[in-house]
């Protein structure tokens, strides 16, 4: 465990270092955008609404009580998903998506030896690979949280207009109630946490593969696994840093 | 010119290589063969930097390669081609992108100039016109001859080919060898060539260092390696069925 902790760093300090050429690393962290943010905005977006919808509805059923206001309905589904559903769960499916597509990207040109021919070059292969793949994440992954963030509260809201457990209106009292901008901050600071997390755990694992395609694979799932519990552990630590 | 110096290298309790010594000449097709396991792979990667020797040195025209810092490794680097077994090709871009990304990285060029090297380089390992083709079109001769292309590329002084035969009928076995034996020739690179082809050992050695058991057993070039009294040598050269029938003959 000391070991691979050690390797990790190792490896993260030969990803931090200057990129060979400047042009490439801007092409790289374009098609990186692409290619790891671009692409899940379409599962974010599905996910957020259906979430942000059961959840309303699920608070609705808890809080029905004539003693306590329908605004909070809104408020509750609010907190929730700014705290906790957008950067957290999003961000575990976002492991699952990109840690296996990292892994097994850096997996197999490893097995290949496609990392070793960019060493044979003259390349720093950690840099040139993860790098991008690490800042891309930092940038994109916030960006998707604020779009989870937004979709999943319209998804309460479309909840209230198509099931009626609420009034619209009151929904949107208690979205504006008692609202704290720090919340925001706390859900991006855990966003970034955890992008790096799902990025640099997935690539150590993906770089460190030794075998052949059974490995790879292997490596995917060790990816997520590994990304997934990072996160759930660090969300506790955060939670407890910056909220209480 | 490489030297190889005192190389020795173990792995665990295994001793891999033992007390290496050998001169690998420029203009030259340097030989490397053995049998498998016999350590050949270790000692190209140790030239290649891929492996740290535990003790001895390897130099480049007389800079050293060993026990230094990255950076001058990757100076050094820079000036290398290399022949994976696999190709080792990108298969994430096309033909012309893997030939072209040696110039993306290390040069100034334009794309026209890039381009016209990359056409050049194609058309000497005679695959012209493929430049849109994916790694996962091509065939293995073709995939050996786009990784000497994107070896060549940027006119590297030294040119390494780790088995460049393996996994490929003769007559492409044979195309292979005259391709990269005209190259070193006609850029006055200094090429090693890992392998167990007798077929190339017969052709194209000009120097060959016969590996066994970790060390180096024998030394010389094709016109002796026939005539050698070294058992060893012989048992591994003579070993096929096929070559067994013609020498009885």
């Amino acid at each position: 465990m000391l070991k691979k902790l050690g390797d990790y760093l190792i490896l993260m300090s030969q990803v931090f270092r200057k990129p060979d050429k400047a042009l490439i690393f801007r092409k790289r962290l374009l098609h990186e955008f692409y290619n790891l943010g671009y692409t899940s905005i379409g599962i974010v977006l599905i996910l957020s609404v259906f979430v942000g919808a059961v959840a309303t509805i699920l608070v609705a059923y808890n809080t029905d009580n004539p003693l306590l206001p329908e605004k909070l309905v809104g408020f509750s589904a609010r907190q929730m998903i700014i705290l906790e559903f957008s950067p957290t769960m999003i961000s575990l499916i976002l492991a699952g998506k990109l840690g296996s597509q990292i892994a097994s990207e850096i997996g197999t040109m490893r097995v290949t030896q496609q990392i070793d021919a960019l060493k044979v070059m003259g390349i720093n292969p950690a840099n040139y690979l993860i790098l991008p793949k690490i800042i891309s994440c930092l940038l994109f992954i916030p960006v998707l949280i604020i779009f989870s963030i937004v979709v999943g509260i319209l998804g309460g809201w479309l909840a209230c207009v198509l099931t009626g457990v609420i009034t619209p209106t009151n929904y949107v009292v208690g979205l504006r109630a008692w609202f704290e901008p720090y919340t925001i901050t706390f859900a991006m600071i855990k966003t970034v946490v955890f992008a790096f997390m799902i990025t640099s755990i997935s690539s150590f694992v993906g770089y460190t593969v030794k075998g052949g395609s059974v490995e790879v694979g292997k490596a995917s799932t060790r990816g997520v696994v590994m990304s997934s519990i990072a996160i759930i552990v660090s969300d506790l630590i955060l939670t407890q840093m910056l909220l209480i | 010119m490489i030297e190889v110096k005192n190389i020795t290298k173990r792995f665990g309790d295994h001793l891999v290589l033992d007390d290496i010594n050998a001169t690998f000449e420029r203009g030259k097709t340097n030989l490397i063969i053995g049998q498998s396991g016999s350590g050949k792979t270790v000692l190209m990667k140790i030239c290649i930097g891929l492996f740290e020797p535990d003790h001895g040195m390897v130099t480049f025209d007389n800079r050293s390669f060993s026990n230094v810092k990255e950076k001058y490794k990757n100076d050094i680097r820079k000036e290398m081609g290399v022949l994976f077994q696999g190709g080792a090709l990108f298969d994430s871009m096309n033909v012309e992108q893997n030939v072209m990304f040696p110039l993306n990285m290390f040069t100034d060029m334009s794309y026209e100039e890039k381009l016209e090297r990359v056409n050049f380089c194609l058309k000497r390992v005679n695959l012209d016109g493929v430049n849109n083709l994916m790694t996962s079109e091509l065939s293995g001769g073709m995939m050996k001859r786009v990784a000497i292309a994107r070896a060549i590329s940027n006119s590297p002084k030294y040119l390494f080919c780790d088995e460049p035969n393996s996994g490929l009928d003769p007559i492409t076995s044979e195309l292979i060898d005259d391709l990269i034996s005209e190259i070193t020739q006609e850029y006055n690179i200094t090429t090693i060539i890992n392998t167990h082809d007798i077929n190339s050992v017969i052709k194209i050695g000009q120097t060959i260092n016969f590996i066994h058991k970790g060390k180096l057993w024998w030394s010389g070039d094709n016109k002796s390696v026939i005539s050698s009294d070294n058992k060893e040598l012989n048992n591994f050269l003579f070993s096929t069925e096929l070559t067994k029938r013609i020498i009885t003959k």
